[in-house]
């Protein structure tokens, strides 16, 4: 029986002049992310993609790999079969396991072939009766069934299934640029990763490091989250800066209270530096307002004021519950409350501004070769290419 | 080891010793043998089993037929909490433990609470000793089982387990009595014999032997239900094929220990004084470990540090440490917490665990180490 994963598209059937580019993105990344599974036959029809497998393939590992691909409205997995009655009756023992575990059934047709000789409701019952009379421990119920078994009647072929999952919704990774995300090993920052490559940024990482105070470990959890988002971002250039100089230089030489203000602008202005050499258009952080003294809209103007590139925030209206609850549905959760110490968390001051005033932050920064330490930490970044491949 | 490094962390595990990994490679690529075969190779693998067993109860100072082999402390702590709770159903519903036990043995009791059996946890004193009297007050009739570790592995406390058994046996006449000897095994010298103990749980990769083997010792007579059940090897306690590799390493392992116990023993004694005396002069330092504890485990507290980051900054210095914390967000030392320390003081807990291999030169070292970072890490 040959077999078919049917990806069909969201928004990108909603594009106009562009809806080439996208398209054509999202096979790249669908080609990208069944590396390694076999050969496969990818091709556009009708708003949808399908992807036929050309000799051996992993077809289970792909359907799941494909339904993590930022573009499907919805994924089915069918069998593809010959445009006669007849071989539709027989392609129903590809969902023999289905009908022998259910209950209740019924049959949805869907003709867009117009020259198929039975029209859709016709096509219904000769095949539920057919499929009655074989599985005769199975009932019809065509309010709330077990299994609904779909027939399709395309242009190409017939396809039969049990219905569509949602797809992973969003646009192709790649569509929109690049951006660097601020990753700091926390639940909400690999959230922000994943909202923004799922409107189509292509994502590059950048993690602060600050040995001693925080370990091998802590690095190693970071590139694992990387690991995790691979999945939907297809890939991610991480680099990884030291920055223990810059914490001892501003815990040292500035006020305590503006302590995590002055390290954030670092990090914005770093990032923007590293993002930009990277080709990115923006950055990406996991705040949510209010959350922590820094992540108020005074905090946030003074950070911004460091940041060269603008700062997406898909976070900034989420409660911490429904970021953990993405988290745990894209899987990043348990890595991220993995106990090491994290550089934001090492000094943190112990009455914070949470209304910092700029001018007055600026002021606290002069203490500080800011330029200095910036070229230092950049030059000691050390970067690294994360995909199906890295081993952690 | 080409690196020349501080190895301050033995009682989390040990370097095997080169003479233990040489049998233990032999006995996977030489002597082979299954032994339960009944030829020529299953033989003279029976013939090692019985040396690996007579070094173990030579060692243990325990006799024929008491030991059984298992995965490591953590299957021998299980086996003697399930195992004694489940043959000894019927005559009590009590188990008596401490409150800065190892987890494998909090855990399997937690367990027992969890399926409806009475457990008292009794606290140490805030100098990290325990009131014996406070675990006798516990011992009622009903008691099965009473399980108190022999050395405490945080801080290095010694519990009186020789005093405990008789004023354990007069309470309560059903119980067996174990004791976690994992940190005290060829470390602190005893007989089990003469200690009166039913049960003790004793472990191979803390003296030098490889990781996943140790052993419980079985007192003659005394009742436990297996965890696994299977081929019958070790008379039912613990089927499965002996795994004869590293059986045989911590039988050489503990034989070697055991027969140097009192040199190393000085010799540990020495970088711990030194320690003591280095560290203790120190402003901003307190020591953990009680008086009169066992010389190989040594804590302090450095309030104001990390555990985390003291213990990162020594590494950049090859000094390897163990924290007594995981950090500000992982969850608090157990053993810490139920001496009443303060979160300060467990929050930046280090604790310094010895070997045979380690020098006063190094406790020099180390110290000076602990000075500098004090020095240059942010106090906060």
């Amino acid at each position: 029986m040959d077999e078919i994963i049917l990806l069909k598209y969201g928004e990108i059937a909603l594009k106009g002049q562009n809806r080439n580019t996208f398209e054509n993105l999202f096979i790249r990344n669908l080609r990208r992310r069944l590396r390694g599974l076999g050969e496969f036959k990818i091709e556009k029809a009708q708003s949808t993609v399908t992807v036929a497998p050309a000799g051996q393939a992993d077809m289970d590992e792909a359907f799941e790999r494909l339904s993590k691909v930022f573009g499907a409205a919805a994924i089915s997995r069918s069998a593809v079969v010959g445009k006669t009655y007849e071989q539709i009756r027989e392609a129903v023992s590809y969902l023999d396991a289905k009908l022998q575990s259910a209950k209740t059934f019924k049959v949805e047709a869907k003709r867009s072939d117009k020259a198929f000789p039975m029209n859709s409701p016709e096509l219904c019952r000769e095949l539920g009766h057919d499929i009655l009379e074989r599985y005769p421990h199975l009932s019809v119920d065509v309010h709330r069934p077990d299994l609904t078994v779909w027939v399709e009647v395309r242009d190409r072929a017939a396809y039969l299934h049990v219905g569509q999952l949602p797809g992973a919704g969003g646009i192709p990774v790649g569509s929109g640029g690049r951006a660097a995300l601020l990753l700091s090993g926390g639940i909400d920052s690999p959230v922000a990763g994943y909202l923004m490559a799922k409107r189509g940024l292509e994502i590059n990482a950048v993690h602060f490091a600050s040995p001693p105070y925080t370990s091998e470990r802590a690095k190693l959890k970071v590139i694992k989250l990387c690991q995790l988002l691979v999945p939907y971002t297809g890939w991610i250039h991480l680099t990884v800066v030291p920055f223990t100089k810059i914490q001892d230089e501003i815990a040292r030489r500035c006020p305590e209270e503006f302590f995590t203000i002055i390290m954030r602008r670092f990090m914005m202005e770093i990032a923007s530096r590293i993002g930009a050499a990277r080709e990115c258009a923006a950055l990406v952080t996991g705040e949510s307002l209010g959350q922590v003294a820094s992540q108020t809209v005074q905090g946030i103007a003074c950070t911004d004021a460091a940041a060269a590139l603008p700062v997406l925030r898909p976070a900034i209206g989420m409660d911490k519950d429904e970021i953990v609850a993405v988290a745990r549905k894209i899987g990043t959760f348990e890595t991220s409350i993995l106990p090491y110490e994290d550089c934001c968390t090492v000094f943190t001051p112990r009455h914070p501004k949470t209304k910092p005033h700029l001018p007055f932050v600026l002021e606290a920064e002069r203490a500080l070769d800011r330029e200095a330490l910036m070229a230092e930490a950049i030059a000691g970044a050390e970067a690294m290419l994360i995909d199906d491949n890295t081993e952690c | 080891m080409d690196r020349i490094m501080i190895y301050f962390d033995n009682s989390s595990t040990t370097r095997v010793d080169p003479e233990v990994a040489d049998l233990v490679r032999a006995m996977m690529c030489e002597t082979f043998g299954n032994p339960s075969s009944l030829h020529r190779l299953g033989v003279e693998a029976e013939r090692r089993y019985q040396k690996a067993q007579r070094q173990m109860l030579s060692a243990l100072g325990a006799k024929e037929g008491e030991v059984v082999f298992t995965s490591g402390g953590t299957e021998a702590n299980n086996l003697a909490v399930f195992g004694t709770a489940a043959a000894k159903a019927r005559r009590g519903n009590r188990v008596v433990t401490t409150a800065f036990e190892h987890s494998s043995v909090t855990g399997p009791v937690a367990e027992l609470a969890r399926r409806g059996m009475e457990t008292v946890v009794v606290k140490p004193e805030r100098d990290g000793t325990l009131d014996p009297e406070k675990l006798l007050a516990a011992c009622n009739e009903d008691t099965i089982l009473v399980s108190a570790q022999l050395v405490n592995n945080e801080v290095g406390t010694i519990l009186p387990v020789e005093d405990l058994v008789r004023g354990i046996r007069k309470r309560s006449p059903n119980a067996a009595i174990h004791s976690d000897a994992v940190q005290a095994f060829c470390k602190l010298p005893y007989e089990v014999s003469r200690l009166g103990l039913d049960l003790m749980t004793v472990s191979a990769h803390k003296i030098h032997a490889p990781k996943g083997a140790g052993a419980l010792y079985v007192a003659k007579g005394t009742k436990l239900r297996p965890l696994f059940f299977g081929g019958g090897q070790q008379k039912g306690l613990r089927p499965g094929t002996e795994n004869m590799a590293l059986i045989a390493g911590i039988g050489l392992a503990a034989e070697r220990a055991h027969a140097r116990l009192a040199e190393n023993w000085d010799a540990v004694s020495k970088v711990r004084d030194r320690l003591a005396e280095r560290l203790g002069a120190m402003e901003g330092v307190t020591v953990n470990s009680p008086k009169g504890a066992l010389p190989y485990i040594f804590n302090i507290s450095i309030p104001g540090y990390r555990s985390e980051t003291m213990l990162h900054f020594l590494e950049s210095k090859d000094i390897f440490v163990s924290s007594g914390s995981a950090c500000s967000r992982g969850a608090r030392s157990p053993v810490l917490t139920a001496m009443g320390l303060s979160d300060r003081e467990i929050d930046s807990s280090i604790r310094i665990s010895l070997s045979k291999y380690n020098t006063p030169e190094e406790a020099d070292t180390f110290a000076d180490a602990v000075a500098e970072g004090m020095k240059t890490l942010r106090k906060r």
